[in-house]
């Protein structure tokens, strides 16, 4: 009798714990990606992405629209959606993930933290796995920010470039992410 | 013992649970945006008609727009590649949803103006997405080659030519796009007393993609002509190929009329007999220039 009062507790105590975790969330994250070439460069932002991250388990995961990515060249935009990243067939980009050093990361002390995400990324269709080292998350009372900033090869998301081109897009794209969370509310 | 696995299996549902439901929230959120339809057509004109492509912001466009004579006069007028009708135009974004612009043709001399502002835009999610993009167009045309009669009282005003338009365009996939465009010319000057100052017609136009980089266009307008004058002029018809070239569209045409403004080969004075083979070889080229700096 003892020990199933102790385990309800217990069980009741995990689940008021878990809820005082938080899930931060945004709608206007910023992810850009930018590639230099000699002949060209290219640069596009986006600041419509749609992102939750949740403290209790670090899994997080975002999501955007491809034609949100704005081009300051309305051509290179056009042709980014009907050649390459073929948005009328794959409308949305999306990555899930998980922190795997969640607990170097105290989310209820201000401070910033270097964070590691494993997670796959779907892009134009194809899914890869993919691993982000350097993180910086930053926690600021109910504010999460974080920055970090990686590489992808066009050729790993099935993406065709014409030989006439090739000298224009970069062999790796870097890709910069930036994200102010606020607490979600349901 | 069995209590321990239960509790251990309440956690673990409790946290599978987890990631699951922040997926289905980035589905939802992602859902409720609004997605607008792009590249409903690759330039800014089908064949001769406007398309409801608009230019970005401080966008410049320059097109080169040229019809030779018939193909029917054969060898001995080299299918018509002897003579020739050009327009000249440039086209200017103030804003994403409108574009003014000119143009000028080397036939009567005639300058054009016009102004294109789009109204609705095709789109789908959010709260009010719209089945298709609703353009209007304006546009004024002066000939400023010598009256025919000097001798009578000519006014100013004679030179005109109005035309409006709608267009009135779906993307139907992400190769088929159609195009409505009911229209009215009006000239303030006609041959004859008879003949209608004011044309109503309605258009049809669209693009296939046959690829990536080309496509396959169509237009054609069908008039409602009263009098006898009127009847005997041919509604223009169009066909061609689009060619895309990084900042370059090459659009080859065969079109019945060698005129390139909406008051030309709508109304229709100078179009050949399309099933008598009467056609015109003809190209339109664009470039596109961008003034944005940031």
């Amino acid at each position: 009798m003892k020990q199933i009062t102790l385990s309800i507790l217990t069980l009741l105590f995990f689940t008021l714990s878990l809820n005082a975790q938080k899930t931060f969330y945004t709608k206007s994250g910023y992810i850009g990606f930018f590639s230099s070439t000699p002949l060209e460069n290219i640069d596009a932002r986006n600041h419509q992405v749609v992102s939750f991250l949740k403290t209790a388990d670090g899994s997080l995961n975002f999501g955007l629209l491809v034609k949100s990515f704005k081009f300051k060249n309305a051509l290179m935009e056009e042709h980014f959606n009907e050649n390459y990243a073929e948005s009328d067939k794959y409308p949305k980009a999306k990555f899930k993930g998980k922190i795997v050093n969640l607990s170097d990361i105290d989310f209820n002390n201000n401070g910033t933290y270097i964070a590691k995400v494993e997670g796959n990324l779907t892009f134009h269709g194809v899914t890869n796995s993919i691993k982000i080292d350097n993180i910086n998350l930053t926690v600021n009372g109910d504010k999460l920010t974080g920055k970090a900033s990686f590489k992808a090869k066009p050729e790993d998301y099935n993406i065709e470039i014409p030989s006439v081109v090739r000298g224009k897009i970069a062999k790796e794209i870097t890709v910069n992410v930036e994200i102010e969370y606020s607490l979600y509310k349901k | 013992m069995n209590k321990i696995f239960i509790f251990l299996g309440l956690i673990f549902i409790s946290f599978s649970g987890f990631s699951q439901d922040i997926d289905d929230l980035l589905d939802s959120e992602l859902s409720v945006t609004k997605e607008y339809t792009t590249a409903t057509f690759k330039s800014t004109h089908i064949i001769n008609s406007h398309s409801v492509a608009q230019l970005k912001k401080n966008h410049l466009n320059f097109i080169i727009y040229h019809r030779f004579g018939s193909i029917s006069g054969g060898i001995s007028k080299f299918f018509g590649i002897d003579n020739a009708n050009m327009r000249l135009g440039f086209e200017y974004a103030l804003n994403d949803w409108l574009t003014i612009g000119i143009g000028r043709s080397n036939y009567e001399k005639n300058y054009d103006g016009f102004i294109k502002a789009r109204l609705l835009r095709q789109s789908k999610g959010g709260k009010f997405s719209s089945p298709v993009t609703l353009t209007y167009l304006a546009s004024s045309e002066i000939f400023s080659r010598p009256f025919n009669d000097p001798n009578r009282k000519n006014y100013f005003s004679s030179r005109l030519t109005y035309v409006h338009q709608l267009l009135i365009a779906r993307k139907f996939s992400e190769n088929l796009s159609l195009q409505l465009m009911p229209t009215v010319v009006h000239k303030n000057l006609v041959k004859t007393v008879t003949q209608m100052n004011d044309l109503p017609a309605i258009g049809i136009g669209g693009r296939y993609k046959i690829t990536k980089r080309m496509a396959v266009t169509f237009e054609y307008y069908k008039s409602i002509r009263f009098s006898n004058e009127d009847i005997q002029y041919h509604d223009p018809i169009g066909i061609g190929i689009d060619i895309e070239t990084g900042g370059h569209v090459f659009q080859l045409v065969f079109s019945n009329s060698p005129l390139m403004q909406e008051g030309g080969f709508v109304y229709g004075a100078n179009n050949d007999d399309f099933f008598k083979g009467d056609l015109h070889f003809g190209f339109n080229i664009t470039r596109v220039f961008s003034f944005n700096h940031n």
